[in-house]
């Protein structure tokens, strides 16, 4: 054995790991991707064992900001295309917007049977708090205000209702039963730790504007190869049925309920 | 400098917050000062690191374990629900008891100094004159320890105005209630409203810079003075 041998053996090393052109790509994505995003980013994986990918989640609003000021984010899927939108005007992408699914909004609680309510419910006395997410930033909070504002209800339960950062975190909020019931993403609902806990009500979506999500490679990501395989990948058919599964209503697809 | 009417509630409710915590852990951490500072006994380093335990924890922990100790499930849920007061996340009241354990040893560990400084000569001197310790911690001890007093209630207020993290978890974000100046100021950079996040920020970076300058400015004086 001669000395200089873990020398050479580290430098072709990492030479191997350069020209193997395994690239790894930073996914922010809109809190409700949380369990679907999860799923097709381990099926993807599978299929590309070289290529590493990591998927932030937070409020759609946030991740807005942070890519305006540099964050190193590689796409971006947002749960309100409005966003992705006006980054591709502001020259922040490097794709136009692209649509990914509609997402839908339920009622959920983790101690009662929600889906025998329905938003009227909120005004029982005996529900103290609810729980949607922030308006202001996360668009889940914005359709969940919208529902409630065209069934009059807003202001009989505006005092009853607490804010989640983000729809993830609205969610948090009724599981640990700090709130009774909340306003969240059909796509959470349904994932199966929630699901176990209480029944859901699917809010009808005519009483708020769409819930239209879109995503965008960003303007650092446009020499990716990667970003672009990831962002072909989520158009493929194991990929669609994810989002199925999670209750997401995908693009040309007719609303299934 | 222009404020909009959310932005002064939200300092409004700090300025209430960070009050109402300091006035709490001036009564109750001035005895557990005292006692750490006079005690031989074992527990006193166990008991001293749990008060400077939020010193080290980050405040996500402290969130997530009150949110489950308040929770209908929790403890401290069930014996407030079985008094009738309801679930105390997402409340001021629970606000303040977080708050409390949050900023416990801002208070606890200048006054366990300031006491310690004081130490047994003027106790002996006083009980030699028959006062009774009640009397001598009252009429001797707090007149000497006054700038620790003053140290740790102006570090425990400062330090409840910059609380966030444990807010974030519990707060529930309601305008009024738990909806701090910190917490304002992460909704207006979330919403892209920065123009209103720096008039805030910067009434903050004020605010804390004059805190500090407070009490390095104060600190020869006292010495001067004793």
């Amino acid at each position: 054995m001669n000395k200089i041998n873990p020398l050479i053996l580290m430098c072709s090393l990492l030479f191997i790991t350069s020209t193997a052109h395994a690239e790894k790509i930073t996914i922010a994505a809109a809190a409700d991707l949380k369990f679907a995003m999860d799923e097709i980013a381990a099926e993807f994986k599978k299929a590309n064992p070289d290529d590493e990918i990591e998927a932030i989640y937070g409020s759609s609003g946030k991740f807005n900001t942070q890519i305006r000021q540099g964050a190193p984010y590689d796409l971006y899927f947002s749960a309100d295309i409005a966003f992705p939108r006006d980054l591709a005007k502001s020259g922040l992408a490097a794709s136009e917007a692209i649509p990914y699914a509609v997402g839908r909004i339920v009622l959920w609680s983790a101690t009662q049977d929600a889906s025998t309510m329905t938003l009227e419910s909120l005004t029982d006395p005996q529900i103290t708090r609810i729980a949607i997410a922030n308006p202001k930033h996360a668009p889940y909070g914005k359709r969940a205000q919208e529902a409630l504002l065209s069934t009059n209800l807003w202001d009989k339960v505006e005092k009853k209702l607490i804010y989640g950062e983000n729809i993830a975190h609205t969610a948090q909020f009724v599981q640990t039963g700090n709130a009774q019931v909340g306003i969240i993403a059909l796509s959470l609902a349904v994932n199966p730790e929630l699901t176990s806990k209480g029944g859901y009500w699917l809010i009808p979506d005519n009483f708020h504007e769409p819930l239209e999500q879109g995503y965008i490679i960003t303007r650092r990501a446009a020499d990716s190869n990667l970003a672009q395989h990831f962002a072909d990948y989520m158009g493929s058919l194991p990929a669609r049925a994810v989002m199925t599964k999670y209750g997401f209503v995908l693009p040309g697809e007719a609303s299934g309920k | 400098m222009h404020l909009s009417e959310n932005d002064f509630q939200a300092i409004l409710l700090t300025i209430r917050l960070a009050s109402i915590v300091t006035l709490i852990l001036l009564v109750l951490g001035t005895p557990i000062a005292w006692w750490l500072s006079r005690t031989r006994s074992r527990l006193k380093g166990p008991v001293g690191a749990v008060v400077a335990l939020p010193l080290v924890l980050p405040p996500s922990v402290l969130g997530f374990y009150l949110l489950l100790v308040m929770g209908p499930n929790g403890p401290l849920g069930q014996l407030t629900q079985a008094l009738g007061i309801g679930l105390l996340a997402f409340t001021f009241e629970g606000l303040v008891i977080a708050s409390v354990f949050y900023s416990l040893p801002f208070m606890v560990q200048p006054l366990q100094n300031a006491f310690e400084a004081v130490g047994e000569r003027p106790l002996e001197v006083a009980a030699t004159l028959r006062a009774s310790r009640l009397d001598t911690f009252f009429t001797v001890v707090v007149p000497l320890a006054l700038p620790g007093f003053l140290t740790s209630s102006i570090l425990t207020f400062a330090h409840t105005v910059g609380e966030f993290g444990v807010v974030l978890m519990i707060g529930g974000n309601i305008p009024g209630v738990t909806r701090v100046a910190s917490v304002q100021i992460y909704d207006h950079v979330e919403a892209m409203e920065f123009s209103q996040a720096h008039h805030l920020s910067a009434m903050m970076l004020i605010f804390s810079f004059l805190v500090l300058l407070a009490l390095y400015v104060w600190r020869p004086n006292r010495k001067k003075g004793t």
